[in-house]
């Protein structure tokens, strides 16, 4: 019924706004003109986010979803919803992967990815989808793939891996086949894996053809469907594979031996279950093939300690929501990037009770620092308000000394153009004192967890954790910009800094500089050298096209496309993915942290 | 009463043995553990831990299953009865209860035997000879000729005594052969110079007799009682009208529809009945009400308690298992004739496990979901299981009875039909639905009861497939009922996920509704909906649920029907308010699993439906209900097989492996529960793999033979 009854605690959370320690202030201006400069933009940013994942959720197109129908099969994501435990959430991965990268679409990848609870314990799914090119592999499938290998590995998840691939994608062999981060990875990951304890399922949902064979070979356990599922190396003449994978059982059946021999007397759950051994279960039809599925994870013992001590080692998780509407995040992102918000706002957004207690407040403000709980998960933010300073930078090196020391996971709010350069911060050694901050970030051993909120931009990038620092997840808001430099900024003429009275601020516009404007004198002084004129028309032109390349490559969809981050995520949704992530992350024993050589 | 007038007999029954089971012997078990008496059951191997065995003070195992070699076996039981000491034995209903020997043999034996002298039941057992006592003691019988003169001349007089319609039966003889009603003198002479010449045919010997035929009978019975002084005394009546094949399924009391003067005259005419053979105890006496004429005949007396005895204490006020115990014990009846109160109305509908579109066949399974009403003052339940019993093959499938009483007819009629959307059994078929049709037909609810009430409103009474109009509507509402449980179903799975993992993983992962990036979770949850019509077969309904931030689901049924706003509230295992479009309501659930489907039932409003869904080999730890399967092979059987319509004893075996037979021709007589069924062939073709012999038990579903075209 509805709860009219007046709240008990409204006093002391009267009294916390007022006077508690720890809980943040909402921060943000209602009536402000960037408030609601923000919230149009970013509906629409959102309705084309939108319409791309409409888009990738239709999975292979009509013809195909019909097609895979008729054969008595589920889509890739009706599969893993059958297998999670009902009413469960499921953390997606990388659903943009692929996105406009080739020719033709290949919506997801081709692969669906995520994570979710079977038996309540969680595994890291990884589902063929059959009706996108067969699938097979495009570079971009064994990269999606790879990664989420990586994370099972690295967060010690069981890996359930829905088969329905004709392997490879031949056309692009090269990119596919040989290298060391190509097919071939994963099934030595599956090995590896399996060495240490990482439990390895295939249930096989459609053909397995050559390579992808090897999943459920490789796998602990394996599951075969009757009449859908097959496993054979050798497959029908490459050509006619290509043509439509559709017309793989038939080609087979004109094989060279001439034989009439059936795809499912050849390589079919029967042959594989009761003859060869290449697979342990037998399923009648789908639906059992993925109830086998829970019961092995059911069935699972791992005897390796699970869950990390202080993080929710604790039976009863009892948290508050954050005190602010959530949705107002998409308000606070900026689409302007020279707009400057207090990440504050973010913040208490997306912890428990809006509760933060910061860390060394006063000192380096740029960088914010301080101890949270995420769905009564401890973790150590870190979050930029502006450009890294040597005190900022000092501050986050310590921050992360500190949460590894403790072993409390660490979650990154980006919104960075650089660090602070220029005379006198080098003299300050500026760069010795970002190398403290990258020191520390590659080196601490607790989940790390990045998200993207507004510019990522040059070695900023770098010190905030970005993928190169292998953080455990990385997601990014569709407002975002990710890039070695900014594009657009190479008009503004006013320093824009936060921080007023910060006694650098004199510097910091000269010294941020754009991509474009940085090659358009450049360009201009070779111009000049060669003496050649440069009217102002050639030297605008240049600059667009130096822009918008600049643009094109900073947008999130580039990035997400090509698994720069593991998905674009609307910002109303950071604080549910960032729960999910850290408990995911949390599954794991921790190491100690051992760190390098800082220079002093 | 007055207790100084009670002369007790120098030693009161203090054990009484209950030679009976179910129901029954839990009611007598009450008011005998009301009345400080204690109390002995009896069970065969089937009923071992059987609710009335748990009632008992004391229990004595009798013998196998089969009745014949437990509950009829006289001496196991007088033996039982001498080896817990009971002084009494109270027979109930059926069983040993009309068995003048064993009445003979408590007597002899020195035990009480709680109910009428043995002498009364021989006389009463006998059809023709009671028929000439009751005769002559004034109690009007079915008007007839039965002499030996039976030249056609003096037939056609008899026949004119009697008064048209007559019915014309050869004195030998059965199955409707031979048989002719007669409507007018004119047709008289063709017809029984027909049933002459097929008797002699049939049955070799051409003797003829006549009877009134009563076109719109009703079947009034009377509840008498006796003590052992020469008292006797009525308790009004009963009309048992509605009944299919042949046994009744609602029972009321008072008669509807009769007038004070034809019930004292009813009265008058039951009591002269139990004079007529010195009666003591409770006995009732059956009547034929002809509906044209208002006439009453006598057709038999029962020298028992009856199945329906509920409806009469109902309406008087009397507990009559008391009344029996004290006049076993000699004491006089506590009230006289004049005393005998009346007040309102009762009904008992009798709800048992049987296969109404298979022609109500007696139906076995377990009790996977048992939740009979809530009693009260006014409404009571006797029953004789609990959730988790099986009804076997070996007794009577009655479930239990409902009885409910109102200030008036309509009052209790309201009650009944309320009570009996209320009362959930899953797991084996029953006649719930049937009575709640039967209960909520305008003729019944006028009174216009008789015995062909099911065949005469038949088309009212079961689904009609061939009404596409009715078929459609009733589809919508087993769609709306789909989308419930579809509710309900992923209400109960979250929080027990939820509730399982609690501890392992933090609640964001349980989360309602749960998390999907960028788009709602929708899970998919086809259920077969089980049509009760024969041959209806099932259904497929597939229902998307989505849940919603607010906490409701949207539940959509196909890609393009518009969905349906549900929000659930949980009340208990299987209760739930659920609120659907705007209506809020109360919903139940019960779940079970057997041959590897999920059968969930779903009662809301008057409304039960059930639905099965197919599981994969995983089953859930915390269902509902019993888990319980059965070695039933339904589904293997080779095509053209034949299966058992019902559990039952292989009777006859009519034809041989390899066999020659037509369509329809008798195959085997299987027999459960008093009723003989044939198994004809389906086809013509020749007789394969019969395997069953005579005497042998077979389960439901289980193959008998196969045909081969």
């Amino acid at each position: 019924g509805t709860d009219s009854r007046p709240d008990p605690f409204r006093f002391f959370r009267g009294l916390q706004k007022g006077f508690c320690v720890g809980v943040l202030p909402d921060g943000v201006d209602r009536n402000s003109e960037a408030f609601s400069s923000n919230s149009i933009a970013m509906e629409g940013i959102l309705s084309e986010l939108r319409s791309h994942i409409k888009k990738v959720l239709a999975g292979g197109g009509e013809e195909a979803v019909k097609r895979n129908r008729s054969r008595n099969k589920l889509l890739p994501r009706e599969r893993i919803d059958r297998l999670l435990d009902p009413g469960s959430s499921f953390l997606e991965l990388s659903q943009l992967a692929g996105h406009e990268l080739y020719e033709e679409p290949l919506p997801s990848g081709g692969i669906i990815t995520g994570i979710g609870p079977i038996h309540g314990r969680l595994c890291m799914f990884m589902a063929n989808d059959p009706t996108v090119k067969g699938g097979t592999y495009y570079p971009i499938t064994i990269k999606k793939h790879l990664r989420a290998q990586e994370i099972a590995a690295r967060c010690r998840l069981p890996c359930i891996y829905l088969v329905d691939s004709g392997g490879a994608y031949l056309p692009k062999q090269a990119e596919v086949f040989p290298d060391k981060e190509n097919f071939g990875r994963v099934f030595y990951n599956e090995s590896v894996m399996s060495s240490d304890g990482i439990p390895q399922i295939a249930i096989v949902l459609g053909s397995c053809t050559a390579g992808g064979a090897y999943i459920p070979a490789m796998a602990d356990e394996s599951v075969m469907v009757k009449g859908n599922g097959t496993i054979f190396l050798a497959g029908p003449p490459l050509v006619k594979f290509l043509e439509n994978v559709k017309l793989n059982e038939k080609a087979f059946e004109q094989a060279a031996t001439g034989e009439e021999v059936s795809a499912e007397d050849l390589g079919g759950a029967t042959v594989h279950c009761t003859v060869s051994g290449v697979s342990d279960y037998f399923a009648q039809d789908e639906l059992h093939g993925l109830a086998i599925g829970r019961n092995i994870v059911k069935n699972l013992h791992m005897a390796a300690k699970q869950g990390m001590e202080g993080t929710f080692g604790s039976k009863n998780l009892v948290y508050k929501e954050p005190l602010y509407d959530i949705n107002e995040l998409r308000s606070i992102a900026p689409v302007d990037h020279k707009q400057q918000f207090d990440v504050r706002s973010i913040i208490a957004r997306i912890v428990d009770g809006s509760e933060f207690d910061e860390f060394k407040k006063q000192y380096g403000t740029t960088l914010v620092t301080g101890f949270a709980r995420i769905y009564g998960q401890t973790v150590g933010i870190i979050g930029n308000n502006g450009i890294l300073f040597n005190e900022s930078a000092l501050k986050g090196a310590h921050f992360i000394e500190l949460c590894s020391q403790r072993k409390i996971p660490l979650v990154f709010l980006q919104n960075i153009t650089g660090f602070m350069v220029g005379s006198r911060a080098e003299a300050n050694g500026i760069a010795k004192a970002g190398a403290k901050m990258v020191m520390a970030v590659s080196c601490a051993k607790v989940p790390k967890i990045t998200i993207i909120t507004g510019a990522s931009f040059g070695a900023g990038n770098y010190a905030m954790c970005g993928r190169a620092y292998s953080p455990d997840f990385m997601f990014i808001w569709p407002n975002a910009r990710i890039g070695i430099m900014g594009g657009a900024q190479v008009n503004h003429t006013e320093p824009k800094c936060l921080n007023r009275n910060h006694t650098e601020s004199k510097y910091v516009y000269n010294l941020i500089s754009s991509a474009a404007g940085v090659l358009t004198q450049i360009e201009r002084a070779t111009k000049k050298r060669q003496g050649i004129k440069w009217t102002e028309e050639e030297e605008e032109a240049f600059k667009k096209k130096t822009v918008d390349a600049y643009e094109r490559e900073a947008n999130p969809y580039f990035s997400t496309a090509r698994l720069w981050d593991d998905g674009v995520i609307d910002p109303c949704d950071t604080r549910k993915v960032l729960g999910l992530c850290l408990s995911a992350a949390s599954n794991r024993p921790l190491e100690d942290t051992r760190f390098g050589v800082f220079r002093m | 009463s007055d207790s100084a007038s009670i002369k007790p007999k120098d030693r009161c029954i203090e054990k009484i043995l209950v030679a009976n089971r179910g129901e029954i012997a839990c009611r007598i078990m009450r008011t005998a553990k009301r009345l400080g008496i204690q109390t002995v059951a009896v069970y065969s191997d089937a009923d071992k831990d059987s609710l009335h065995v748990k009632s008992a003070d004391e229990a004595v195992r009798i013998g196998p299953p089969s009745a014949r070699l437990s509950y009829l076996s006289g001496a196991t039981i007088m033996e039982a009865a001498s080896r817990t000491g009971a002084q009494a034995i109270h027979p109930g209903y059926g069983f040993l209860s009309e068995s003048s020997d064993f009445a003979q043999l408590c007597e002899d034996s020195g035990l009480t035997f709680i109910g009428p002298p043995a002498s009364a039941i021989r006389d009463m057992g006998d059809k023709s000879a009671s028929k000439r006592i009751m005769g002559a003691a004034g109690v009007p019988l079915v008007p007839g000729y039965h002499g030996h003169e039976q030249d056609i001349d003096h037939m056609k007089s008899e026949a004119e005594k009697i008064g048209y319609p007559i019915i014309i039966k050869p004195t030998h003889g059965g199955g409707g052969k031979g048989m002719r009603i007669v409507q007018s003198e004119k047709d008289f002479a063709d017809s029984f110079l027909g049933a002459q010449r097929e008797a002699a045919a049939s049955f070799g010997v051409n003797t003829i007799l006549l009877e009134k035929y009563i076109t719109r009978p009703r079947h009034i019975e009377v509840q008498i009682f006796g003590d052992k002084h020469g008292n006797v005394l009525h308790l009004y009546e009963r009309d048992c009208s509605v009944q299919r094949r042949h046994q009744k399924i609602i029972e009321e009391a008072p008669a509807p529809n009769i007038s004070e003067k034809f019930r004292a005259n009813l009265g008058q005419a039951a009591v002269s009945a139990a004079r007529a053979v010195g009666y003591y105890n409770a006995g009732t006496v059956e009547f034929i009400v002809d509906t044209e004429s208002d006439q009453f005949y006598f057709m038999e007396m029962n020298t028992r308690l009856q199945v329906e005895h509920p409806v009469t204490e109902m309406i008087v006020g009397q507990d009559l298992v008391e009344w029996q115990i004290r006049v076993a014990n000699g004491e006089p009846l506590p009230i006289n004739q004049s005393e005998v109160p009346m007040s309102g109305h009762a009904f008992e509908a009798r709800i048992y496990a049987e296969n109404v579109p298979k022609g109500f066949l007696p139906a076995t399974g377990v009790l996977n979901h048992y939740r009979p009403v809530a009693v009260s003052p006014s409404v009571r339940v006797e029953t004789g299981v609990e959730q988790g019993d099986t009804v076997s093959m070996h007794y009577d499938p009655m479930i239990a009875k409902l009885v409910v009483w109102g200030g008036n007819r309509g009052e209790a009629l309201v009650k009944l039909k309320d009570c009996l959307s209320n009362f959930q059994v899953a797991g084996v078929p029953t006649n719930i639905n049937f009575l709640q049709k039967l209960a909520s037909h305008k003729e019944f609810a006028v009174g216009n009861v008789e015995t062909h009430f099911i065949e005469h409103h038949k088309s009212d009474l079961f689904a009609d497939e061939s009404n596409p109009a009715a078929t459609e509507v009733a589809y919508k509402a087993v769609k709306h009922s789909a989308a419930l449980v579809a509710a309900c179903i992923s209400t109960i799975e979250h929080s027990a996920w939820n509730e399982s993992s609690h501890g392992k993983l933090p609640s964001i992962w349980y989360s309602h509704p749960p998390f999907r990036v960028h788009h709602e979770a929708k899970q998919t949850i086809e259920i077969e909906w089980n049509n009760e019509c024969e041959g209806a077969g099932s259904n497929l309904i597939s229902l998307g649920v989505i849940s919603r931030p607010d906490g409701s689901y949207l539940i959509q049924e196909g890609n393009d029907s518009p969905s349906l706003e549900v929000r659930v509230t949980r009340e208990g295992k299987c209760n739930f308010r659920v609120e659907a479009a705007g209506l809020s309501m109360n919903v139940s659930l019960a779940a079970y699993l057997k041959d590897c489907y999920k059968h969930i039932h779903i009662w809301h409003g008057s409304e039960h439906h059930q639905f099965k869904q197919k599981v994969g080999i995983e089953f859930s730890e915390d269902e509902e209900g019993v888990q319980h399967r059965t070695s039933s092979e339904t589904s293997s059987h080779p095509p053209g097989t034949i299966v058992a319509p019902m559990a039952g004893l292989v009777v006859k075996v009519l034809v041989e492996n390899e066999a020659k037979v037509d369509q329809g021709q008798p195959v085997l007589v299987l027999e459960a529960m008093k009723m003989e069924h044939v198994v004809k062939a389906p086809s013509s073709g020749s007789i394969q793999d019969l395997k069953v012999k005579a005497g042998q038990q077979v389960s439901d579903g289980s193959a008998l033979f196969r045909i081969k075209g």
